[in-house]
């Protein structure tokens, strides 16, 4: 296990790694320098903000450099809005994507789970066969779309929840839902797929012949074991819920760290981007190291020493 | 209970028939057509599929406007008669402009498919192949890569490349051929070993051969899939940067920025986000649902 847990850190490490090395290259490449898009300035004061932020030095000190603030923590200034750092738009935006995140996987899971149960006890019922439909079409609508008619139907036309802002949980209840809608019907398909095969086992046969009714044969054994894949799932989960973030925090007009990554994105504020970047890398690999791990204790079939990475 | 003799007959066992041929004999093709034919959803998603492409040729034919024709006497009107779809800001047909998007998004689902489909091929079939050291190595890097977040990556690569077709297809494929290459990998080391490539390899077959004739053959089902089913994650990348900002440039049309054009709008022309939106979700849907169907009818576990 432990060995497992160093090989997996190490390759986290390197990929952390790359990231880094090829945001710093690429900003560096990025057409135009950080205040080109303002007025001319006189030479002398480009000189001035050049020295300020250390741009005159040659790019291995600004790498290594670099390197050393993003191991402190510290993911620089953004050049568009002088009073402000990376580390202030992550600590004022974070909070209110975070809270968002956590209610969408909330849904996606607990709508996700449900709807996969069902169409697994239903096996080629019309239960099962709607369930899968609403599952195909979660999968075929990207989370801006599902957005975008989310709001047009249930706020602008009817008027059931409030169009956009970050005002209270009423605020929350459709951003989180476009967000959860493609997780959701990953999750109903993966579910439903592993309680099919947990269903046919031997040991639900005992069950059943031991005299359980089948409400306590779902939850006592097959449960418990369909969920696993669903665990493998969280990884991806959250990547989606992230991404997605971006552009659902638009939409609604929140003031997230998603809607301020893309606002970074059309300002062109390379280092903005290049914090956001970083930081967003960090939280998704050691969540998706967090899952494997978590995975490997849930489930002690798997061993983990020999095992390779999930596929 | 009392069971007499009489309710049982012998029939006799009869070796011909024992021995006979129900079935008649399928090609591996032609079965997976049978059942992929058998598979109703998948079915209508190959007719939606078909639908799609054939307007994403006559489409734009059909009007008498052009994509990128401002007329601002007659713009943000509603569906009529006259502009099917309605018209946009600039008063450009949104039906013209619908299909021309279809056009780039298709093209861009399937040129990333073929891209990801010939990088894959090459990585994971010269690894799972030669195996040892170099697919140790091979499949190490393509770990290491595939541990980047795929969107943060094309983001990235965007705003450094600058916006445009090309460099948006490049930035997919840069690491989406990632899975392909696993999936590759997989196949050629389970069909290695087998009894043909051996003889193949007496014959005097170099590995050229082997590959191309042999093994990419037989895993074409597996890749296939894979690449059913990476053409939809494509376009929606494609529309999800669009919808970003970071798509094609104007007056190009795609789904996405159409759609990322309609949002401000949304409130009072609905129709200049709905129509793309409908579209790139039909899309997505029938290619989703044609994978899968492919996916369940190359699945010998399922055959009945």
């Amino acid at each position: 296990m432990a060995k497992y847990i160093g090989k997996r850190l190490l390759y986290m490490l390197i990929s952390l790694w790359l990231i880094v090395t090829a945001t710093f290259f690429f900003m560096r490449m990025a057409p135009g320098n950080p205040f080109t898009s303002e007025k001319q300035l006189p030479p002398e004061i480009e000189a001035n903000l050049n020295a300020h932020y250390g741009l005159d030095q040659p790019w291995y000190v600004q790498y290594g450099e670099y390197l050393l603030r993003i191991l402190k923590w510290d993911f620089g200034p953004s050049f568009k809005y002088k009073s402000q750092t990376v580390n202030d738009l992550i600590s004022e935006g974070f909070p209110v994507s975070f809270l968002l995140g956590l209610e969408a996987i909330f849904l996606a899971v607990a709508i996700g789970v449900l709807l996969g149960i069902i169409a697994a006890l239903k096996h080629n019922k019309w239960q099962d066969y709607t369930a899968m439909i609403v599952a195909v079409l979660g999968i075929s609508v990207p989370s801006f779309i599902m957005a975008s008619f989310l709001q047009y139907f249930l706020a602008i036309k009817w008027g059931i929840f409030p169009v956009a802002r970050w005002e209270g949980f009423m605020y929350t209840v459709l951003p989180a839902l476009a967000l959860a809608s493609t997780p959701m019907a990953f999750i109903a398909r993966l579910t439903r797929s592993s309680m099919l095969e947990v269903l046919a086992n031997d040991y639900i046969k005992t069950a059943k012949s031991k005299g359980l009714s089948s409400g306590a044969i779902t939850v006592k054994h097959a449960i418990r074991n369909a969920m696993l894949p669903v665990v493998t799932y969280m990884g991806p989960l959250t990547a989606s819920i992230l991404t997605g973030s971006f552009v659902i925090e638009r939409i609604f007009g929140l003031p997230g760290l998603g809607a301020h990554f893309v606002t970074s994105i059309s300002n062109r504020d390379y280092t903005v981007i290049m914090g956001v970047t970083v930081f967003y890398s960090i939280l998704l690999l050691v969540s998706i190291l967090l899952v494997d791990i978590a995975y490997g204790i849930i489930d002690p079939r798997i061993k983990l020493a020999g095992g390779k990475k999930g596929e | 209970m009392e069971i007499s003799k009489d309710k049982f007959k012998v029939v006799g066992t009869q070796l011909e028939d024992a021995e006979k041929i129900s079935k008649p004999s399928l090609s591996f093709w032609k079965d997976v057509f049978v059942r992929f034919r058998k598979n109703k959803l998948a079915l209508f998603g190959l007719v939606l599929l078909a639908i799609l492409i054939f307007m994403a040729i006559f489409g734009p034919m059909m009007t008498e406007y052009d994509y990128k024709q401002n007329d601002l006497a007659n713009k943000n009107q509603a569906p009529s008669s006259e502009h099917w779809f309605g018209t946009d800001d600039l008063g450009r047909d949104v039906f013209t402009r619908t299909w021309e998007g279809a056009r780039i998004s298709i093209f861009i689902g399937v040129a990333a498919a073929l891209i990801d489909l010939c990088i894959g091929v090459i990585w994971g079939g010269i690894a799972g192949y030669k195996g040892g050291r170099t697919d140790e190595f091979m499949m190490r890097f393509a770990d290491i890569l595939y541990g980047i977040p795929y969107l943060l990556l094309v983001i990235l690569l965007m705003v450094v490349l600058g916006q445009g077709l090309g460099t948006m297809i490049l930035a997919m494929t840069i690491t989406g051929w990632i899975n392909m290459s696993r999936i590759v990998r997989g196949q050629v080391l389970s069909l290695k070993n087998q009894e043909y490539v051996l003889a193949a390899k007496t014959l005097g077959a170099n590995t050229t051969r082997i590959m191309g004739k042999h093994l990419i053959p037989n895993a074409m089902g597996p890749i296939l899939v894979t690449m059913t089913l990476t053409v939809p994650s494509a376009i929606f990348t494609e529309a999800f940067l669009s919808f970003l900002g970071l798509g094609l440039t104007p007056p190009l049309a795609s789904w996405g920025t159409m759609a990322n054009d309609g949002l401000p709008a949304l409130r009072y022309y609905p129709w200049r986000l709905f129509f793309p939106a409908i579209f790139i979700c039909l899309t997505i849907f029938a290619f989703n649902v044609v994978g899968d169907g492919l996916r369940d009818a190359l699945d010998p576990r399922l055959r009945k």
